[in-house]
């Protein structure tokens, strides 16, 4: 006998909820990472140097705003999905789980907004 | 009742350090230095955007002695995660999984960091970047 609700058998969904789909996430965007990051160091590395207004007007040629916007999104993601990961195999008790899990939400959303607003600034020019 | 204990999971303390545990203890490590290096990132593109001031005050801190030894951390932990990352994605795939090629496959994400930071850093210096 099963304890196990038939509809949570049928998902495929085990203790944690929600099935393999964390697991996925955190492959998916480790595979979109590595042309993705590559790409943007050799890009800082080509450039003649890191002053601001090579920078600037590197970052407001389409491409290369569109892929860092793009690393951006990815790496935060990816980022927030492997502390998760850290949070729950370390952090046991329940309130102090809680309260980090949200509080990795907010700062990755924060970080990646404050990123994806800065590029945006920079390529539309303000 | 069992008639005998059921076998537990290794503990840390009694499990035999070797290049496959610490390999992986490593990859989560990087990884953690990996979230700070995107905090940093969002730092320096959001200093990039401020305009000039912000940028020249935001590069001062990435070149400070505390920076660079920031991202020379970053650095190492990028190249490392990023080969190692491949290995596991392999696995995933189903290669890789006989006890030589897990040695061979370690070692040379190990290597492989170590001599990529080094390239890198090497770069910058002949450079002039530093």
């Amino acid at each position: 006998m099963s304890l196990r609700s038939p509809l949570g058998r049928v998902l495929g969904l085990g203790s944690a909820r929600d099935g393999t789909s964390h697991w996925w996430a955190e492959r998916v965007s480790s595979v979109a990472l590595v042309p993705l990051t590559l790409w943007f160091l050799f890009s800082l590395l080509l450039l003649p140097s890191l002053d601001f207004t090579v920078l600037r007007a590197w970052l407001t040629v389409p491409m290369s705003g569109f892929l860092t916007l793009l690393l951006v999104v990815v790496l935060t993601y990816h980022a927030y999905l492997g502390s998760v990961v850290i949070v729950e195999d370390y952090v046991h008790e329940h309130g102090a789980k809680l309260t980090l899990m949200v509080s990795l939400r907010f700062l990755f959303v924060l970080c990646g907004g404050a990123s994806l607003f800065a590029i945006l600034r920079i390529a539309f020019g303000s | 009742m069992p008639a005998r204990p059921r076998p537990l999971s290794p503990h840390l303390g009694i499990y035999r350090w070797q290049i496959g545990n610490t390999l992986s203890i490593l990859h989560r490590l990087s990884g953690v230095v990996l979230a700070f290096a995107t905090l940093a990132l969002a730092f320096w593109l959001v200093s990039l955007a401020g305009g000039e001031d912000s940028y020249r005050s935001a590069y001062r801190v990435f070149a400070s002695p505390a920076g660079l030894v920031f991202l020379g951390g970053c650095s190492l932990a990028f190249f490392y995660h990023l080969f190692n990352g491949l290995r596991h994605l392999f696995w995933d795939v189903g290669w890789g999984f006989e006890r030589p090629q897990r040695r061979a496959s370690g070692w040379f994400a190990v290597i492989g960091a170590v001599a990529s930071t080094a390239a890198l850093w090497a770069f910058l210096w002949h450079g002039g970047r530093l």
